[in-house]
C-alpha cells in the first residue's frame, strides 16, 4: 500500500477531506518551495503537489505558466528539485506527489525518473500529457515501484474511457473541473457534483478535485463529494510577490490562506 | 490523399513516432477529427469539392518550372521549381487549411483557432474561413508580427483576429502552446487548424495527406514533362509540410534522392539555428514523440532562423521515421546561405521565394551544381517572399518600409 492509498485510508476512517496544495519547485529558489511545502503542511494539507517547471506546459494557465518561466529563468534543475525534496519529505507528514510533463519523464528516462523520485521521497506523479493509452509503460514501472501514477478524468472524457482511466489510476483518481486550463475562476461548473458522483460508481479510489478551484465558497461546494481538493494559481500567484513583499510575509499569508480553505472544508 | 502509406502507420505512429501526448481534456476532440476523417477519405463528395477547391480556388496544379538560367548558373543539373508560391495567398499552406476547413465543417464548429509562425498558415487559414463563414483567431508570437507585418495586415484584412502571443521566445513554438491553451477551453465548438505535420495524432497523417498533392502533381509533371521522375528532390524542412506531402509519393521511388534541408541559422552551436532533425533527439514536444531540440532535464531548447516558418525546435513524427530509415537526408542552410539563395533566385529568375524555400534553394544550387547536365532536381518552392522583404531589408540595413 502506497503512502497515498494510506493516507485516504484513514482520512475516510476519519471522516476527513483532503486539501492538496499545489506549488511550483523553484520559485523564486528552491529554498523557499522547501519553506512553502513546510508551511503547508503545519497548516493542515494532507498532500502536496510540486509543480516541476516545464518550458512548454499546454495545460496551464497565466499564473502557472509565468511560474515555471520564473522558475527556469532563475535556473532550477531537477537534480536540485531532487535534491531540495530529499532533504525536505522527511519533514513532511504528508506525502508529496509530482506534477511533470511527459517530455520531461521521457528524457530522464521512464525507469530513472521514477527512482529518483521515489529516492526523493516523493510518493507519485501526475503526467498531465500522458493519456491512458500512452501510459502503459510508466504505469507497469510505477505499479512495480508501488509509486502511484495519478490520471485525470475530464469534463469531456466519455464514461466508457473514465471506466478505463479508473481502472489504470492509482493512488486518487484526478478529476478535471473545467473544460480549459488551471486558473482560478469566480464560478464552478455546478455540473460537476453530479460528473462526481457518476465517476464514483464507476471507481473505488478516491476522487480529488482540481482546477478553477480558490474560494471558500468552491470548497464548501466541493469538499462533500470529493475525497481531496487541488488548490494550485491561487498559490502560486501568491508565491509570485514572494520577493516584493518578503518571503515571511508570503509564507504567512499561504499559511492563512490554506488555513482559511481547510477550515471551509471542514465546516 | 487516399495514397497507400509506405511508413507502418499504427495508432497514429511513423514506426516509433508519432502518439497523442495531450491532456486528457483534448482526446475526445482528436478522436473525433480522426473518425471524422476516415469517413472524408472514403466519401466521393468529399473528395469532389476538395479537387474543385484545389482546380478553381487555389489555381492548381501549380506548375512545374524549368529554371533554365539559374540552372546555367550552376552549371551543373537542370533545376525544377514546383511553384507552390503560386498557389492562392502565396504558398502551400491553403492545400491544408481547405482541406481542414471542409473538415470543420463536417463536425459542425463554427469557430476555427491557428498558430502561424511566417504567417503563412495563418493567413492560409484565415482565407480559409472567409471562405466558410468560420470564426477564425490566429495565435502568433509578437517577434513574428514584428518580422511579418505583410501577413498580419492580409490576416485582419480576412476577417481573423490575430492574438499576439508574449510568453516564451515569441516565435512559433509559444503560438502552438497558446493555440492549443485556447483549445483546451473551446474544443466543444472550435476546430484546430494545425499548420504542419505536427502535434497529437491524427494530425501528422492528415496534414500530410493534404499536403502531398504537391508530390502527386510532381510526379505526373515530371513524367510529363521530364519522360521521367527526377533525380533529387529538395525541400525545406521546419515542422516538415511541403517536404512531407512532396516527399510522400516518392517514398517507394527508390531511385529519387530525397534531401530535407533545416534551418542552419549563425551557427551549430545549441540556440543558434533550428536544424531539429540534424542535431537534435528523440523526446517529447507538442504530443508528440519525435526529434526535439531540448536540453538533458526535458526542457525545450531556444532556437533561430532567419525565417519565422522553419523558426520551430520540433519537426513531425513521419520525417524522425524517415530519417532513421535512411529514406530522407536531412541537412541545413545557414542564414547567410539563405540570403544568397534568395538573391540568386530573384536575379537569375525573377522570383522572389519565401525565406523559408529559400533554405531549399540554397542546398539545391549546391546539390545540381555537383551534378551533370541531364540529371533533374527539382526544388518545392513552398512559398512567395514578398512577405520577408522589409525583413532582408531590415536585415540589411537598409530602409525598406
Amino acid at each position: 500500500m502506497s503512502a497515498i492509498d494510506s493516507l485516504f485510508k484513514t482520512l475516510r476512517a476519519q471522516g476527513h477531506k483532503a486539501f492538496m496544495p499545489f506549488i511550483t519547485a523553484g520559485d523564486p529558489d528552491l529554498d523557499f518551495t522547501a519553506a512553502v511545502l513546510r508551511q503547508l503542511v503545519a497548516r493542515g494539507s494532507s498532500m502536496c503537489e510540486l509543480g516541476i517547471p516545464y518550458s512548454d506546459p499546454i495545460a496551464d494557465g497565466p499564473v502557472i505558466q509565468a511560474s515555471y518561466t520564473r522558475a527556469l529563468g532563475g535556473g532550477v534543475r531537477l537534480a536540485r528539485i531532487f535534491d531540495m525534496l530529499s532533504r525536505t519529505t522527511p519533514q513532511l507528514d504528508a506525502p508529496v506527489v509530482t506534477m511533470t510533463s511527459y517530455a520531461i519523464v521521457y528524457r530522464l528516462g521512464l525507469e530513472d525518473c521514477v527512482a529518483r523520485a521515489k529516492a526523493a521521497g516523493v510518493a507519485g506523479m501526475i503526467v498531465p500529457d500522458l493519456p491512458v493509452e500512452e501510459s502503459d509503460r510508466l504505469a507497469a514501472i510505477c505499479r512495480r515501484e508501488d509509486f502511484s501514477l495519478i490520471q485525470l478524468v475530464t469534463p469531456t472524457t466519455p464514461w466508457d474511457r473514465a471506466r478505463r482511466i479508473a481502472e489504470k489510476t492509482t493512488g486518487f483518481i484526478y478529476y478535471v473541473s473545467v473544460t480549459g486550463i488551471t486558473g482560478e475562476r469566480a464560478e464552478l461548473p455546478a455540473e460537476i457534483i453530479d460528473h462526481v458522483a457518476e465517476l464514483r460508481s464507476l471507481a473505488d479510489l478516491p476522487i480529488c478535485i482540481g482546477f478553477g478551484i480558490s474560494r471558500p465558497e468552491h470548497v464548501r461546494m466541493l469538499a462533500p463529494v470529493a475525497d481531496g481538493l487541488i488548490v494550485g494559481s491561487a498559490i502560486v500567484r501568491r508565491m509570485a510577490e514572494a520577493e516584493s513583499r518578503g518571503r515571511q510575509a508570503v509564507l504567512a499569508e499561504i499559511g492563512d490562506y490554506a488555513g482559511e480553505l481547510i477550515a471551509a472544508m471542514e465546516g | 490523399m487516399t495514397t497507400t502509406n509506405p511508413a507502418p502507420e499504427e495508432a497514429g505512429r511513423f514506426g516509433p513516432f508519432g502518439g497523442r501526448y495531450v491532456p486528457e481534456t483534448l482526446i475526445k476532440a482528436l478522436g473525433q477529427l480522426s473518425a471524422e476523417y476516415e469517413k472524408a477519405v472514403g466519401d466521393r463528395a468529399f473528395q469532389l469539392e476538395l479537387a474543385d477547391l484545389y482546380r478553381h480556388y487555389v489555381g492548381r496544379p501549380s506548375p512545374l518550372y524549368h529554371a533554365e538560367r539559374l540552372s546555367a548558373r550552376c552549371g551543373g543539373a537542370q533545376i525544377y521549381l514546383k511553384r507552390e508560391d503560386l498557389n492562392h495567398t502565396g504558398s502551400h499552406k491553403i492545400n491544408n487549411t481547405l482541406g481542414q476547413a471542409l473538415l470543420t465543417r463536417r463536425m459542425g464548429k463554427p469557430r476555427v483557432i491557428a498558430e502561424t509562425g511566417a504567417g503563412q498558415h495563418g493567413v492560409a487559414t484565415a482565407t480559409a474561413c472567409a471562405r466558410f463563414g468560420f470564426e477564425c483567431v490566429v495565435y502568433m508570437g509578437e517577434e513574428d508580427i514584428r518580422r511579418q507585418q505583410p501577413n498580419v495586415f492580409s490576416m485582419r484584412l480576412l476577417g481573423a483576429e490575430v492574438r499576439p502571443v508574449s510568453s516564451g521566445s515569441r516565435t512559433l513554438r509559444d503560438a502552438i502552446n497558446e493555440a492549443m491553451r485556447d483549445w483546451m477551453a473551446s474544443v466543444e465548438t472550435t476546430h484546430y487548424i494545425l499548420g504542419s505535420v505536427v502535434g497529437p495524432s491524427p494530425f501528422p497523417r492528415i496534414v500530410r495527406d493534404f499536403q502531398s498533392v504537391i508530390g502527386r502533381e510532381t510526379r505526373q509533371q515530371c513524367l510529363e514533362q521530364l519522360g521521367r521522375l527526377p533525380d533529387v528532390i529538395v525541400a525545406c524542412c521546419g515542422g516538415g509540410s511541403n517536404a512531407a506531402g512532396m516527399f510522400h509519393a516518392f517514398i517507394d521511388e527508390g531511385g529519387v534522392e530525397l534531401v530535407g534541408v533545416e534551418a542552419g541559422g549563425r551557427s551549430t552551436k545549441a540556440g543558434d539555428h533550428a536544424a531539429t532533425l540534424n542535431f537534435g533527439r528523440p523526446g517529447v514536444l507538442h504530443g508528440a514523440f519525435s526529434y526535439v531540440l531540448q536540453d538533458d532535464d526535458g526542457q525545450t531548447g531556444d532556437v533561430h532562423s532567419v525565417s519565422a516558418g522553419l523558426d520551430y525546435p520540433g519537426v513531425g513524427p513521419e520525417h524522425s521515421y524517415w530519417k532513421e530509415s535512411g529514406r530522407v537526408r536531412y541537412t541545413y542552410a545557414t542564414d547567410g546561405e539563405t540570403l544568397d539563395a534568395f538573391d540568386t533566385l530573384a536575379q537569375t529568375e525573377g522570383i522572389l521565394p519565401a525565406l523559408e524555400s529559400a533554405h531549399a534553394v540554397a542546398r539545391a544550387i549546391q546539390i545540381a551544381a555537383e551534378k551533370s547536365r541531364d540529371e533533374a532536381v527539382v526544388i518545392c518552392l513552398s512559398g512567395r517572399g514578398d512577405k520577408d522583404a522589409a525583413e532582408i531589408a531590415r536585415l540589411r540595413g537598409v530602409g525598406g518600409g
